[in-house]
């Protein structure tokens, strides 16, 4: 900052290509600097204040007594008890854990494949090939909240589709043993058309060189794909994976809008909002489960920000 | 080589070119499934527009497989009951100010990342675009008291603090949001010739001036893709306009739809109709802006 170097900038001489270096900060005048200076700290300082503070916070209140009544300053420090008191007197949050498991499992064995297929299909040159794409994708614009209540004319226990053509009784809906396979359900029809187009931004990017030197190798299509496209697409398949594992986590809206989350469709985030908005005001309990959620998800952050910005380096 | 197959081409081509049967069974089986998968996918959406325009006594007698019974009714009663059009306004005065507010300060955070080199600049983009992963939920306790406990003046938010009011809720989609431009712009902005910046700086063009008069104007083609993807978004946002809003009369359309359904638990149809209204928007995104909406979601996910 003491300093104030004047940029001298000698124009390149015809011909040769050599680049006047105006590469740091601390060649700028004292203007320039101001003025990137309040360019980097009005968005960071809005990013650290609703996103990173309340990160940390949740972290710090988890280990803490504070019931939300009074100031921050009278909660007692508590450690872990929290966290056990999830673990053994807190009834749903085990099903909680077993249910956002089967969301991932079920996003990532059924619709991330089935993303996938679609893509490597579609990505051919086929006739009518965008209006396949098209119906896939149409989901994808529409909100999980939406989503909701579009699947519940087809599963509501009186006047749902199935029931209408099925005779049965069954409410896919309320039904613990149903609901949340028909959650799930909606949720996939959702999500593989998203998946479907990050593949085939992935496909697009495989250098058409390399298929051509495969057929000409005699490769067939099967081994072509295996062997050459799929490898070459790996930063794309971990970005499917990281974002399959972080909507699972978040899975929130579409259990909302069905029950908030009760009744066989309790899930983490449903239990953290219970927890706070709700009657009950706990607030060290709705933390510990906020810290598991942030656990989960930074590990795969972690993992995302290494692939998207290594080629940077 | 290439004479040969030319005659080839010429004289043999209807047997060149014929797909062996196998191959012509292989691509009929292809868009059979295809086309079945593709009707799937398309049907829920088509059976709520439909299930809307019935009469809800016609399809109580004779079932939702039936025809007949169509009307408009059902989007009269939507619209009148749940009080749409205010609800709309309440989405608009959310999502147009922090879209646009997202895409600003993106691009100033894009900019600088991606023009100066300094010692912080991966770590800076970094907590940008880490901030759009983690679970909203997993933050609400602070932020809830945080807003409960902010005073506002009155003409800021009529509630008094940040909680109910459109400010605090646009600050934590604009907060949110930000991180993914700023990283898909700054990829863009890499792309950019220096050499461009290098005459503006022999110009004597200021950083302000390089940023206004160059960087903005080159960046079209990906801020309007992601002004369409984040206009889809935040317009979609469920989980802080619900607990940030607690009154109805602030909710967005896409919240205001769960207060609906005590209102028409009974009646389907009217809940297609209010769900037709409610997707509306997003329809016509998809169908006008499809290119942009795919190439901002697509962008993120790839280079380039």
């Amino acid at each position: 900052m003491a300093t104030e170097t004047p940029t001298i900038v000698t124009p390149p001489a015809a011909g040769s290509r050599k680049r006047p270096r105006y590469r740091g900060i601390n060649q700028l005048s004292a203007v320039d600097r101001v003025v990137v200076g309040i360019m980097v700290a009005v968005p960071t300082a809005l990013v650290v204040l609703l996103v990173w503070f309340p990160a940390v916070g949740s972290v710090l209140l988890s280990f803490t007594n504070w019931n939300g009544i009074g100031d921050v300053s009278r909660a007692k420090w508590v450690g872990l008890k929290n966290y056990t008191d999830v673990v053994t007197i807190y009834p749903p949050f085990v099903p909680a854990v077993e249910h956002n498991l089967i969301w991932l499992l079920v996003m990532f064995a059924l619709a991330t494949p089935l993303g996938m297929l679609m893509a490597v299909l579609l990505d051919r040159e086929l006739k009518g090939g965008r209006i396949y794409q098209t119906a896939f994708y149409l989901p994808v614009v529409l909100s999980l909240a939406l989503v909701g209540f579009i699947w519940q004319l087809i599963y509501s226990k009186d006047q749902g589709l199935i029931n209408t053509v099925t005779g049965s009784q069954i409410d896919w809906y309320g039904d613990q043993s149903y609901n949340l396979w028909a959650a799930l359900v909606a949720a996939s029809w959702r999500h593989m058309g998203y998946i479907m187009l990050l593949y085939l931004a992935g496909l697009k990017g495989v250098d058409p060189s390399l298929r051509e030197a495969a057929k000409v190798d005699g490769a067939s299509e099967r081994a072509t794909f295996f062997r050459i496209v799929f490898p070459v697409m790996r930063p794309i398949n971990i970005i499917v994976l990281v974002v399959t594992v972080i909507e699972s986590l978040r899975a929130f809206d579409l259990v909302w809008v069905i029950n908030k989350g009760r009744n066989g469709l309790e899930l983490i985030a449903t239990l953290v909002t219970q927890n706070i908005v709700g009657e009950a005001s706990r607030i060290g309990f709705g933390s510990a489960l906020a810290t598991f959620m942030l656990l989960i998800s930074s590990v795969f952050i972690v993992i995302y920000l290494r692939i998207v910005m290594r080629e940077d380096q | 080589m290439t004479a040969a197959t030319a005659t080839t081409v010429r004289t043999g081509s209807a047997s060149a070119r014929r797909p062996k049967p196998a191959a012509r069974t292989s691509r009929v089986v292809l868009y059979v499934f295809l086309t079945v998968l593709a009707v799937l996918w398309l049907f829920p959406v088509f059976f709520a527009v439909i299930s809307s325009f019935r009469d809800y006594s016609y399809t109580a007698e004779h079932g939702y497989v039936s025809f007949g019974g169509f009307t408009f009714q059902n989007y009269v009663q939507a619209w009148q009951q749940a009080d749409f059009g205010h609800k709309l306004l309440n989405s608009a005065y959310i999502t147009i100010p922090a879209v646009i507010l997202t895409l600003f300060l993106s691009c100033c955070i894009a900019f600088v990342v991606s023009r100066f080199a300094f010692k912080w600049n991966l770590a800076l983009l970094g907590l940008f675009t880490a901030a759009n992963l983690l679970p909203p939920q997993a933050l609400l306790i602070p932020v809830y008291r945080m807003f409960r406990a902010v005073h506002v003046p009155l003409w800021v938010s009529d509630s008094g603090t940040l909680l109910n009011s459109y400010v605090g809720l646009i600050a934590v989609n604009v907060a949110f949001q930000t991180g993914f431009c700023a990283f898909v712009l700054s990829n863009y902005m890499k792309t950019l010739p220096r050499e461009l910046y290098e005459s503006a700086v022999v110009d004597g063009a200021g950083v302000l001036r390089q940023f206004f008069q160059l960087t903005l104007p080159l960046c079209r083609p990906p801020l309007a893709a992601l002004a369409t993807l984040e206009v889809t978004w935040i317009y979609n946002e469920f989980f802080w306009a619900t607990v940030l809003l607690q009154s109805g009369d602030k909710y967005p359309i896409t919240s205001a739809l769960n207060n609906l359904r005590g209102q028409f638990f009974t009646d389907n149809n009217l809940v297609a109709a209010g769900s037709v209204i409610v997707a509306l928007p997003t329809l016509v995104v998809f169908f006008v802006l499809q290119k942009q909406f795919v190439a901002g979601l697509t962008l993120g996910a790839t280079k380039g």
